[in-house]
């Protein structure tokens, strides 16, 4: 556990030397992040998320106030061995260019003594775990891709397995399709390591996405709101936060909500290559077509079918819902499909039905029923 | 032709001395700037008063430091210790801005990374910043280099025997074949110490060839 208490950052202004007189960047800061949890620091540009992070592994010293991890001051330990013992990512990696990939995540292994062929057993296993090719690891920096090198700084992170990791805008550096993908890997390991992680982001989807509890600060180093993150969508405590937060809260916050059993209705389903006949013989203008192991490939328009049922007819846009899926995807399936009724499958990716938008509704009500102003946390 | 044919062995022996006089005080120079560098990157303030400092050294004209240098040093005025001395002195102030910059180019989040994993300021610079500094630092010994094999041929001026002798000794006798002889010998030579600095640049930074894929 990670515990700020009354911490305060002020720098000391360009003209005078005096840091009590200085400019506050963190203000009266108290916060806890839990051991095992993803502690997300939001806010806008400037608001003192940087300074709060690195006031953890002392990169910069605290003006008044103390923070421990595991109830330890972090102002009584060695610097060196503070730092060795958390992990820390920063912004575009922050690699080591003249040192090849395996050489870059031994680095703090080999700080700490351990010798050289167990920190590159170890490492080529990171390397592996955090989705790279094992062939780059004689690689330099500047022979990877962005959202490579993001995964680098990860495993270098990692190789000491050490029990706090601080991250500063970890996946902000690629582009959203990798976010993405580096986002859902993150959670992964995440799952299976379970360390205790402060994480600095200035984007709100990313926070919610990735946090268990989400701490929005305001310029001047303020914490406006510390939550988890279906509260805060819920539950803004004031209009800053309301606003930074942002649209579509109400429909973000139904990522939180797990689908409750929906009787859903059987969908008749073709295959590829049916002929014309079978297609209108279903007798709705939109037919889904699924493939060999059930599983659903697309809609298609009865009346566009000629000869027989292509791929090339196969209408793409709708999303699929699965079956342990949130409120979110399941209403998103429905109103992404062209027939109106979204496709929900389980967990193998087969078809088990069909579920309107109208069907959808009246779970969401039911929930907000069920738990008046409380946001569920079920994730 | 034939006048260098005939004195190949002076050429080649007063060459090894010109490369001695200006080789030595290449090392020895890199040695002090390298420390004097690291303290002017690290202190904006040492930064200004070290590098204005050793900037006028450079402005100190070598024949008034070959013959400044004896009284200081104790040493005789045709003691080769003095050429080392002067030539180590203009290497230190070619290189110490040299150093300072390669420090200081060193990206702001890779320094950032190793602070954060627990270097200490001396194995940082070692294993950091020094490293990925050798470009530059490289690029300033090749001028330092060349600096010095032009400044050393002044000190036959004073009598220390290198290759300036043949210029003097050429320019004395109205025969520009020995002025010719000095000339291309000193240029051998100072291609022969940018090609050794290049090669060992090129083997210390094998990650500057390593291009995006
Ligand atoms: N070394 C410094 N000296 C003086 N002021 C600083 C220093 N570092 C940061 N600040 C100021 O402190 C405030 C907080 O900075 P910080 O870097 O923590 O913000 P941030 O929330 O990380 O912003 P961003 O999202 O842009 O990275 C800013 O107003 C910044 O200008
Ligand atoms: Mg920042």
């Amino acid at each position: 556990m990670i515990r700020f208490e009354g911490v305060t950052k002020r720098y000391a202004d360009a003209s005078g030397t005096d840091e009590e007189q200085g400019s506050v960047a963190v203000d009266d800061l108290t916060l806890e992040a839990p051991t095992g949890k993803i502690t997300v620091l939001v806010g806008p540009s400037g608001c003192g998320k940087t300074t709060t992070l690195r006031m953890v592994n002392r990169m910069i010293t605290p003006t008044s106030g103390t923070i421990s991890i595991d109830g330890r001051d972090t102002a009584s330990l060695d610097v060196a061995e503070l730092r060795r013992g958390i992990g820390y990512v920063i912004q575009h990696a922050g690699l080591f260019p003249h040192r090849t990939v395996l050489d870059n995540v031994t680095t703090v292994p080999r700080l700490l003594g351990t010798d050289k062929k167990t920190a590159r057993t170890r490492a080529m296993e990171l390397i592996e775990r955090v989705g790279l090719d094992p062939a780059m690891a004689k690689r330099y920096p500047a022979q990877l891709s962005g959202g490579q090198q993001q995964r680098v700084g990860v495993a270098r992170a990692l190789a000491a397995d050490p029990p706090v990791m601080l991250m500063d805008e970890p996946f902000s550096a690629v582009d959203p399709v990798v976010r993405e993908q580096l986002q859902n890997e993150f959670l992964r390991l995440q799952s299976e390591l379970g360390k205790t992680i402060l994480c600095v982001t200035h984007d709100i989807d990313e926070a919610v996405k990735l946090g268990d509890q989400v701490a929005v600060l305001r310029v001047g180093g303020v914490l406006a709101q510390l939550d988890s993150p279906a509260k805060l969508l819920a539950d803004p405590v004031d209009d800053f936060v309301a606003e930074f937060v942002g649209r579509d809260r109400g429909y973000r916050a139904l990522s939180f909500a797990a689908a409750p059993e929906l009787s859903l209705a059987d969908e008749p389903t073709v295959r590829l290559g049916a002929g014309a006949d079978e297609v209108r013989a279903v007798g709705t203008p939109w037919v889904l077509c699924v493939g060999d192991a059930g599983e659903p490939l697309g809609w298609v328009r009865a009346a566009a079918v000629e000869s027989e049922v292509t791929r090339t007819l196969l209408h793409r846009g709708g999303t699929v819902a699965s079956t342990s899926g949130s409120l979110r995807a399941l209403l998103d399936a429905a109103l992404s499909s062209p027939s109106g009724r979204g496709v929900v499958a389980d967990g193998d990716g087969r078809l088990v039905g069909t579920i309107r938008a109208a069907e959808v509704i009246p779970a969401i009500e039911a929930r907000r029923d069920a738990a008046p102003a409380e946001g569920a946390t079920a994730r | 032709m034939t006048w260098a044919l005939d004195h190949l062995g002076d050429i080649v022996s007063r060459a090894g001395q010109h490369a001695w006089l200006a080789g030595l005080p290449l090392v020895l120079g890199l040695v002090i700037a390298v420390p004097l560098g690291w303290l002017a990157a690290r202190q904006p303030r040492l930064r200004a008063v070290l590098l204005t400092t050793t900037g006028l050294l450079y402005t100190i004209p070598s024949l008034a430091l070959f013959i400044l240098l004896p009284p200081l040093l104790g040493t005789k005025i045709l003691d080769p210790v003095n050429v080392i001395v002067a030539m180590t002195v203009y290497t230190v102030a070619l290189l110490t801005r040299t150093v300072a910059d390669g420090l200081s180019s060193v990206d702001p989040s890779t320094r950032q990374a190793a602070i954060a994993m627990g270097y200490g300021p001396f194995a940082r610079f070692r294993a950091v910043d020094l490293p990925l500094a050798v470009p530059v630092i490289a690029a300033g010994l090749r001028v330092a280099a060349v600096s010095n094999v032009s400044i050393v041929s002044v000190a036959s001026l004073i009598g220390v025997s290198q290759l300036g002798y043949f210029l003097t000794d050429g320019y004395a006798r109205t025969f520009p074949t020995e002025v010719w002889v000095g000339i291309i010998a000193c240029l051998v030579l100072a291609l022969m110490f940018d090609l050794v600095i290049q090669v060992a640049s090129r083997l210390l930074t094998p990650w500057t060839r390593a291009v995006a894929a």
